[in-house]
């Protein structure tokens, strides 16, 4: 029993919760006291009004605020203060009415609907759905219709009508608030469940019943004096809110001063309902999420426009360890990243999550960049582009295209490159695409923007590249939706949009990672067959290790935002030379033979705002020491025993690695 | 697309009957029946049985209602008990003004909403408080206090617009609007604010799928993403939006073409109350609720244009 009673319900924002919290917003607490006081002076209008209601004083006719009349007289001489005080007992007597009918109505409804279910639930729904869609206004007249003066008949209904929308609101709160887990344990540790819907679920739906009365009263305030206005539901000569500015209007030619009083108080109370309605949702809400939003900025640009003069040539531009050997395959580079850092917005300021990537991207190649979840690879991916979402910025480096820094360039110049020098594919395929828009007229859409040609040139291209992507039938594909696709074919559409600029380097970021296995290897035999075909250079984004095998040539590793290593890929695998390479490869599955427990690399990621200067990989590494917590690892040069090249890792102890097992 | 219309319909149907049971239920309220109503207190108890048996009020209830559907699917909505003329004449004079109002109204608050709604979403700042704004100042003014103020202002005072009065476009489309202006404002600056709100909470939505991003590095510009795309994923929402505008216009016709002197079926709705006429507001509310009937069918029309997987569904 005890185990059971310790499932305590969560921290629920409870009624007095809300309450203090509501309590904190000055406008809600403002509008509140607003109402109250109001209450109170037409509750006691009998005792303050200083003119009786109906008191005609015919010297003093339609004046303006003086010191015996504060609000000034009407058409008769009577005092405008008193009759709207003598006139709100009518006013906010109607809306409680109309609040008080709507609550008795919805409140058992909705909790009935909701907490019983079952054919219970579905008469309830049908009712609710008619009665929200019969027109509202006019039963409330067919009512008066009948019932003359009454106003209460008037308000009654209204309240019935309204109660519709509460009940479902009241309804879908209690459905939530029954599936939680703290509710199935009260029932099994055998608390009634009169006593289970008292403490559990009433607490909970509180919140959403506040915001809607209140919000209903504004409305019903409205109706009560609209209606007033138009003589329905009043016996004159009595005062009403509604009635004082229909009076009004009929004095607009003489003198408009009486419309502002009476219209006044009118608007000020909706107003007060309504903020009251706003504060308790806005209160409810912030109870649920435990941090506020994160700040959404628009995407700055870097500090240095500098795109007005070419950067350095990019053999002039130094390596990452300021002594980096030219490698001959420099000449025929065609993106190179120096010193990439992006950050975005966190609650304590701004966030590193890549720091310092640097690599080049050679003519021709198949670069991979891999690594685990939140290691950094996808923000670089979307970072060379200015692709990062609001929150993210670039705060250093360069990425350099033949002369030019994107990084430096305005959201205008580098849109121009997007597509057509650099083009990217995403991970999910099928919601990359446009899914208002048939697949053809999307790709042709950008091949037009890239080409001026004609709309039949355009369809013509288009299945060009659908044939190019080795799609069966292209031209029935283009006549598809996107989620009429198969993942595979949906990817293939992407390359193909890709493609459409002629582009010399392809990003993919996690191309395949959505898709089936069996449609990967097609995919990325795709990507080969591209390479070949157009000589563009690929960058290859993933966290699987098989894709790198794969395809790629050389391949980046990182690791909580650094490049840990880069190798050709060969020797990447064959000789690991950083310890979480190597861990990674002794977890390879693939290599497990069936002796003792598979391995693991002990310990997690730390997460970005926990990143030390110093190794970051220290506490998980075996071959860690002291020197490792020292200062900031450098990327060094490691001589490539096959040949000239760019092997690099950061670790101060990469000449003592040794596997574990021989590979 | 052609079985959506036909659900919707059928869910429709028992919508109308409901309407005109509710309505029909409380005409038998009416102290002092019908018959009682046209006799007068001083007919003799013999002429008022005759009459209740030509009025087919010694039938059961359930009978009467039955006879007055059957009365309805021919066209026959009673005769008015105040001016004797058949109800569906009436009401059909009037339907034109009532429909140009709304009509109108609906159509300003949906482009003015959704420019301020795009507007809002892609720049922020400024623009957005000010749609908030808006919204507040929408909600709290109650509508006929709003109608008579731009009445007071626009035509009494400044003499741009007609106070009152009703100009049909046969006779001259320039007057007609000219004449509707100021009441099209009335109604629709609460709707505007809504419907702004909404484009611009779904245009946010939008904004941050993943398709977007693709647009964009596919280099394919901003204009053509915010209006072409965007809008057009996002406006789902907003004429869902729109419907409930026009929903809510139409039951506010009530005050406005009171104020504006219209003759429309809100101002006969008004009429009709205070004189107790029950069959002219059966009448009207059978033609309020065919025409929500109709407004919705529309949109799960509009609705299935706009989104490409129900359509092919």
């Amino acid at each position: 029993m005890s185990e059971i009673a310790a499932v305590a319900a969560p921290e629920l924002p409870s009624s007095s919760r809300l309450l203090r919290r509501a309590l904190r917003k000055p406008l809600g607490v403002i509008s509140a006291v607003y109402l109250v006081l109001l209450t109170l002076a037409c509750v006691l209008a009998p005792l303050i009004a200083p003119y009786a209601p109906l008191a005609e004083d015919l010297i003093h006719v339609q004046q303006g605020p003086t010191a015996a009349h504060l609000l000034g007289t009407d058409e008769l001489g009577r005092d405008v203060l008193s009759r709207l005080l003598y006139g709100g007992q009518l006013t906010l007597l109607g809306v409680v009415e109309c609040v008080a009918v709507l609550l008795i109505i919805s409140l058992p409804a909705g909790l009935a609907a909701g907490y019983l279910g079952g054919w219970v639930d579905r008469a309830i729904n049908v009712v609710v759905d008619l009665l929200l869609s019969v027109p509202g206004i006019i039963v409330v007249l067919a009512v008066l219709a009948v019932f003359g003066t009454s106003m209460t008949a008037a308000m009654v209904t209204f309240g019935v009508l309204g109660s519709a929308g509460v009940t479902r609101v009241v309804r879908s709160t209690v459905l939530s608030v029954r599936e939680e887990l703290y509710v199935a344990a009260a029932r099994v540790s055998g608390v009634s469940e009169p006593r289970i819907v008292l403490r559990h679920v009433l607490p909970r739906i509180a919140g959403p019943v506040i915001v809607q009365a209140s919000l209903f009263a504004a409305i019903a305030l409205a109706i009560q004096t609209g209606l007033a206005f138009l003589s329905l539901g009043v016996a004159p000569p009595a005062p009403s809110w509604g009635g004082m500015v229909g009076e009004a209007a009929n004095l607009i030619n003489q003198d408009g001063w009486l419309l502002v009083p009476s219209g006044g108080i009118i608007a000020l109370t909706i107003l007060a309902f309504g903020l009251i309605g706003d504060t308790v949702r806005d209160a409810t809400v912030e109870g649920w999420s435990a941090t506020a939003a994160p700040a959404v900025r628009k995407a700055r640009r870097p500090a240095a426009p500098a795109a007005a003069h070419p950067g350095p040539a990019l053999a002039d531009v130094p390596g990452p360890a300021g002594s980096w050997p030219a490698d001959p395959g420099s000449d025929d580079a065609v993106l190179a990243v120096r010193d990439l850092s992006v950050a975005f917005d966190g609650p304590g300021g701004p966030v590193t999550v890549v720091d310092g990537v640097s690599f080049t991207l050679r003519a021709g190649e198949v670069l991979g960049i891999v690594g685990e979840s939140g290691c950094g690879k996808s923000v670089t991916a979307l970072s060379l582009l200015q692709l990062l979402p609001p929150n993210g910025q670039i705060n250093g480096g360069r990425v350099l295209l033949g002369d030019q820094d994107l990084t430096a360039m305005t959201e205008r110049q580098i849109s121009g490159l997007r597509g057509k020098a650099v083009a990217m594919v995403f991970q999910d395929p099928t919601v990359s695409l446009d899914p208002s828009f048939l697949v053809g007229a999307q790709v042709a859409e950008v091949v037009r923007r890239h080409d001026k040609v004609s709309r039949a040139a355009a369809r013509r291209r288009v299945l060009e590249l659908f044939e190019q992507v080795r799609l069966p039938d292209p031209a029935a594909v283009a006549r598809r939706y996107p989620h009429e696709l198969s993942g595979g074919m949906a990817q293939r559409v992407c390359l193909a949009l890709a493609l459409a600029g002629r582009p010399s380097v392809l990003i993919a970021d996690e191309p395949t990672t959505a898709l089936d296995v069996t449609v990967q290897s097609g995919i990325l035999e795709l990507l080969r067959q591209l390479r070949e075909e157009t000589g563009m250079s690929i960058i290859l984004v993933t966290h699987d290790w098989g894709v790198i095998a794969d395809v790629c040539d050389r391949a980046l590793v990182m690791y909580a935002g650094q490049v840990v290593e880069q190798a050709p890929v060969g020797a990447l695998f064959r000789e690991p030379r950083h310890p979480y390479t190597l861990g990674l490869q002794e977890c390879n599955p693939q290599r497990w033979t069936a002796d003792g427990d598979l391995p693991v690399i002990p310990g997690t990621v730390l997460p970005p705002a926990q990143w030390p200067v110093s190794c970051r990989f220290r506490d998980r590494c075996r071959f860690a020491a002291s020197d490792c917590a020292l200062a900031a690892i450098p990327l060094e040069h490691v001589p490539h025993r096959h040949g000239p090249g760019d092997r690099e890792v950061r670790c101060i102890h990469w000449q003592e690695l040794t596997p574990a097992r021989s590979a | 697309m052609r079985s959506l219309i036909i659900r919707r319909l059928a869910v429709s149907l028992p919508l109308i009957v409901v309407v005109t049971v509710l309505t029909f239920v409380l005409e038998s309220l009416v102290p002092g029946n019908t018959a009682r109503a046209i006799i007068g207190a001083s007919g003799s108890p013999a002429a008022y049985q005759r009459l209740r048996v030509e009025l087919g009020l010694n039938n059961p209830l359930w009978y009467q209602y039955w006879q007055y559907l059957d009365q309805v699917l021919h066209g026959n909505l009673g005769t008015s008990v105040f001016t004797g003329e058949p109800v569906s004449t009436l009401l059909n004079q009037r339907l034109g003004v009532t429909l140009s109002l709304v009509l109108l109204a609906t159509a300003l608050c949906g482009v003015v909403g959704v420019l301020l709604g795009v507007v809002s979403a892609v720049r922020g700042g400024g623009v957005g408080r000010a749609v908030d704004v808006l919204s507040l100042v929408g909600l709290a003014l109650p509508g006929f206090w709003v109608a008579i103020i731009l009445a007071a202002v626009f035509a009494v005072t400044l003499r741009i617009f007609p106070a009152t009065g009703y100009v049909p476009p046969s006779d001259s489309v320039g007057r007609w609007l000219w004449a509707l202006t100021l009441p099209v404002i009335a109604l629709a600056l609460a709707g505007v604010a809504s419907v702004a709100k909404q484009t611009r909470d779904s245009m946010k939505d939008t904004l941050a799928r993943e398709y977007i991003r693709t647009l964009r590095a596919s280099g394919i510009g901003r204009r053509s993403i915010i209006w072409k795309h965007a809008l057009r994923n996002g406006a789902i929402p907003v004429v869902t939006v729109l419907g409930l505008v026009f929903v809510s216009a139409l039951s506010s016709t009530v005050f406005v073409e009171a104020v504006f002197v219209l003759p429309g079926l809100g101002s006969m709705a008004v009429t009709a109350t205070s004189q107790h006429d029950i069959p002219v507001i059966e009448g009207i509310a059978l033609y309020f609720t065919v025409l929500v009937v109709i407004v919705n069918v529309l949109l799960d029309i509009v609705y299935a244009m706009l989104n490409p997987k129900v359509r092919r569904a």
